[in-house]
């Protein structure tokens, strides 16, 4: 193929590579802290879909995007609250299953209240206006996404390595009970966890959606797994690789979808992820860490 | 001058995690029918060579040998050779690694220090179990019942087991509903179920009282003569330790600082330093 | 308290046995009117079968897989395609044609269903050699991907002329006699129940309970994991091949992530280390959901809509129980306990003391 469809795939692949770098950033946030895998991390991102579609209705872009959200942060946080702290000392499995359970409830909820049929998405206007860039075109939103990605995980890293709250999260992450002895609120940090990782899925969704254009009850489902994926492929536990990890999967889905394998696309994803176990499970930025027996 | 078969050989072993040596060029012997202990402060890396023993742990550097074999050897390869932070680099070029499973195959049986119990099974499925690793029976067979003969007689050596230790009122409590005490027994019962010639015990009287603990010494010499094993111990109790030991080997933060009979080790000067302090009762 | 002798054991469990049959046979005999109630419970017991197979695996040997639909599909689609009659293959492969080799490949259900299992079985064992070595929380997202490659597999246009790619398979046969699924069900769990009562069974248990105290009592963990993995993908398969005789007509979409999630939450719901928590849970869930249908439709009372009553309300009512039941029944109906005529027994006991300690001035004579 000529240089020109090469590229526009590349600027394709990295858009939907940003989309997913936001939301792996959110499992990867949840693991490192809780060694859980928030199964409702994908239909979160879901329900961020249907509340623009909700929000727009009534509000101009402007607003609607800040309610949308507000909104998936609530979400986020109350899913924390409710399914996820009161096994805090249960056995690993329960809160899997809980993660599970809440997962199968978004998503059964959608299909009552919105129906399973797809719900156009609404194209917000400045988005979608289409830029020449020599002869390749893209949407506002396709050139925007990884830049707003970028961004959003530098200001993040910064917080991370330069807050208290982000000290706090740290110390978490690598040794829980000892974080609780010494004082730090551990309840706060994990509120704090879960609202950044629900706001980055909401930007992701946003930038998703829009591309996409329409959203149904399971549209999370897939994406979820493939961004755990994508965490997993840069090192759970770390933000950096996460965020490599969407990249290099956004690449990769349209790559293979370029070259006409598209029903192989999905597969690919685990194909990878087995590949990762296996040869390096600590993933790209991971840390391998010993357990004291 | 001692005749005894060496049971258990270290030679040069060194443990290194990432940046910190847990155990440092550490050598030493137990023989036939003897009782070792491993004393030293906290921290000192005793319990870490348990783990190398019994094969939790390849070691960084060295080599443990089992009855004149070698049982397990490794030397620094790639990252580790350049992080290496500790002695007789290049001594050892031959990496022999064998899973836990293996070892107590071969006869060398452990408890933990942080009680390992099967918490939820009962008492007599605790000791039951141990004896699984000698079925010959395939998974089939062993669904059709082909070897019930096996199985009886599995169940009566668990029986005899559990009458030993005094545990037959308990068989059928759950493990984590025994008494503290209790638990303790039941690890080593567990472990002598794997039917082994060496028998590693961590801490065996952790959290015992004098009154208990002078019943486990005693039983510990019981169960010796009894069951013709070679004990090696790590204990921080210095009246069980000096009671019982043929010889002690002390550690300190790593490394090997003392070793000899009891009567060496309580007058050697570096010990009473590093840990013994004033021994009134040994705590 | 009265304990129950082994003959009276023996004669209550001969009479359930033969109560169930005369059951069956009452409904088949008037098919038109049970017919609903028929289905409902073929589905409860092929349910059931998958259930217990991922209990062993996940409840009793503490291994978290999520691969369960992509196993059965594995067993549906080997069992369709060795029964559909031979004469309806060309019509059900009508866009590419069948594969030469399997156009007049045929096996009796016994048949295919064992070779269905098997097939599951294999690949079970080549996908645990390298999986079964990741910590837990990577086995749970490795095994639903690899539940996910297989569906992409199976819908491949490229494997058209084996699977009908996305066209699915349909004029599968249906069962011989309403008996059929019942008495593989009933013969697969006593399978195993068997090894779960054996001594690999118990060392199962000793690596859920510990995996590195299990080690040291010399249980080989690679070996051991893999029997309880293999095993379990056997009978899952199985299950598949059942559930493809029952639907007569299935594709990829049958075996989405989703049909994992629900004998899922039948094992938690029944009890995650119960046998009979999780065919007790099947039969529970599988009702359940076709009575919950009542939320799905819209409710009048005395000439007023009720809200929220339309299509989808008794999923989410569903999934809220469930939820209900994770946080606050953890350990399910079961517990980790079997069914036992004796414990019947003293639950039934139990259960009228506190009755009749509710009614005042009734003095009762309890035994003791």
């Amino acid at each position: 193929m000529d240089i020109s469809v090469f590229l526009q795939h590349c600027l394709t692949g990295i858009s939907l590579g940003g989309a997913y770098a936001l939301i792996a950033i959110g499992y990867t946030m949840v693991y490192g802290i809780l060694r859980l895998i928030n199964f409702a991390h994908g239909d979160i991102f879901m329900m961020a879909g249907y509340f623009m579609i909700f929000a727009i209705a009534s509000f101009p872009w402007y607003i609607a995007i800040p309610i949308v959200l507000i909104a998936t942060v609530i979400l986020g946080v109350l899913i924390e609250r409710i399914a996820y702290k009161p096994l805090r000392n249960a056995p690993r499995m329960s809160i899997m299953i809980s993660a599970i359970g809440v997962s199968y409830l978004l998503q059964n909820l959608a299909t009552y209240l919105f129906t399973a049929l797809p719900r156009g998405y609404p194209s917000i206007p400045l988005l979608k206006t289409i830029f020449q860039i020599g002869p390749l075109s893209a949407s506002l939103v396709t050139l925007i996404t990884p830049v707003i990605t970028l961004v959003l995980v530098y200001i993040l890293i910064l917080l991370i390595n330069h807050s208290k709250a982000g000290m706090a999260m740290r110390a978490v992450s690598k040794d829980f009970e000892t974080a609780q002895l010494m004082g730090i609120k551990i309840n706060q940090i994990i509120s704090i966890t879960f609202a950044v990782g629900s706001l980055l899925a909401a930007v992701g969704s946003i930038l998703y959606f829009t591309d996409r254009m329409t959203v149904f009850p399971f549209s999370g489902a897939l994406p979820g797994l493939k961004c755990f994926v994508a965490a997993v492929l840069g090192g759970i536990g770390s933000i950096p690789g996460a965020m490599v990890g969407g990249f290099i999967l956004g690449l990769g889905e349209t790559a293979l979808v370029a070259m006409g394998y598209s029903t192989f696309s999905d597969a690919f994803t685990f194909v990878l992820l087995i590949l990762m176990l296996l040869i390096k499970p600590t993933g790209l930025f991971g840390e391998k860490v010993t357990d004291k027996v | 001058m001692n005749d005894k078969r060496s049971v258990l050989r270290l030679d040069d072993i060194t443990m290194q995690f990432g940046g910190v040596v847990a155990v440092n060029n550490l050598s030493l012997d137990v023989n036939e029918k003897e009782i070792v202990s491993l004393i030293g402060p906290n921290g000192a890396g005793k319990t870490t060579a348990f783990n190398v023993i019994t094969g939790v742990y390849a070691p960084t550097n060295g080599a443990v040998t089992y009855y004149g074999e070698p049982l397990v050897s490794n030397f620094p390869q790639s990252k580790m050779k350049k992080m290496y932070a500790g002695e007789n680099l290049g001594k050892y070029t031959e990496t022999i690694r064998r899973t836990p499973d293996k070892i107590t195959k071969m006869g060398i049986a452990r408890t933990f220090q942080n009680i390992r119990l099967f918490k939820e099974l009962t008492v007599f499925d605790n000791v039951l179990i141990a004896k699984h690793m000698n079925t010959k029976a395939g998974i089939f067979s062993a669904a059709c019942r082909l070897n019930y003969k096996e199985e009886k007689s599995m169940r009566q050596e668990s029986m005899e087991l559990l009458d030993m230790f005094g545990l037959t009122a308990f068989k059928d409590e759950i493990a984590s509903s025994l008494p503290y005490g209790q638990q303790r027994r039941l690890e080593i019962a567990r472990a002598l179920a794997t039917e082994p010639k060496l028998l590693l015990l961590d801490e065996p009287a952790a959290g015992m009282n004098p009154q208990e603990t002078n019943e486990l010494t005693a039983f510990i010499c019981q169960i010796k003569d009894e069951y013709n094993l070679t004990v090696f111990m790590i204990e921080h109790h210095m009246n069980l330790v000096m009671e019982i030991s043929d010889r002690i080997y002390v550690l300190d933060f790593g490394k090997l600082i003392a070793a000899g009979t009891p009567s060496e080790i309580q007058s050697n000067q570096r010990v009473i330093d590093a840990y013994l302090g004033v021994a009134e009762d040994g705590e | 308290m009265m304990k129950m002798s082994k003959r009276t054991k023996y004669i209550l469990s001969i009479a359930l046995a033969v109560a169930v049959v005369l059951l069956l046979a009452y409904m088949d005999a008037n098919k038109s009117e049970y017919s609903y109630a028929i289905a409902i419970l073929q589905r409860s017991a092929i349910y059931a079968i998958v259930a217990v197979a991922m209990n062993l695996l996940t409840g009793f040997t503490g291994l978290f897989s999520l691969g369960q639909a992509g196993f059965m599909a594995i067993g549906a689609y080997t069992v369709a395609i060795l029964t559909i009659p031979v004469e309806s293959r060309p019509s059900v492969y009508y866009i590419n044609g069948i594969a030469d080799a399997l156009s007049n490949a045929s096996l009796p259900l016994w048949g295919a269903l064992i070779l269905g299992g098997l097939f599951s079985a294999l690949l079970g064992g080549l996908i645990g050699i390298p999986v079964l070595r990741l910590k837990s929380d990577y086995l749970a997202i490795a095994t639903l991907g690899f539940s996910e490659i297989i569906r992409a597999v199976i819908a491949a246009p490229q494997l058209d002329r084996i699977t009908n790619g996305s066209y699915g398979l349909k004029s599968i046969p249906n069962f011989g006699s309403v008996y059929d699924v019942f008495v593989i069900a009933f013969l697969c769990i006593l399978v195993m129940i068997l090894i779960i009562n054996s001594s690999y069974g118990r060392a199962f248990k000793a690596i859920r309970e510990d995996e590195v105290a299990a080690e040291a009592m010399g249980i080989n963990l690679f070996k051991h994991k893999g029997m309880a993995f293999i095993i379990s993908c056997f009978f899952t398969g199985v299950s598949g091949g059942l559930l493809a005789v029952f639907m007569r007509s299935i594709d990829s979409k049958t075996f989405q992530v989703m049909l994992t999630y629900d004998i899922l939450l039948i094992v938690v719901l029944g009890g995650l280390g119960s046998i009979t928590g999780s065919v007790i849970g099947s039969f529970l869930i599988t009702a359940a959901r076709e009575w919950l249908r009542f939320f799905d439709n819209p409710l009048v009372i005395a000439g007023f809509q009720v809200p929220l009553f339309r299509s989808g309300f008794r999923m989410v009512i569903f999934s809220l129980v469930l939820m209900a039941i994770v946080l606050y029944y953890r350990k399910g109906i079961m517990g980790s306990k079997e069914f036992s005529w004796d414990g019947l027994y003293r639950f039934i006991y139990k259960l009228f003391s506190k009755l009749r300690r509710k009614t005042p001035g009734k003095e009762a004579n309890h035994h003791e």
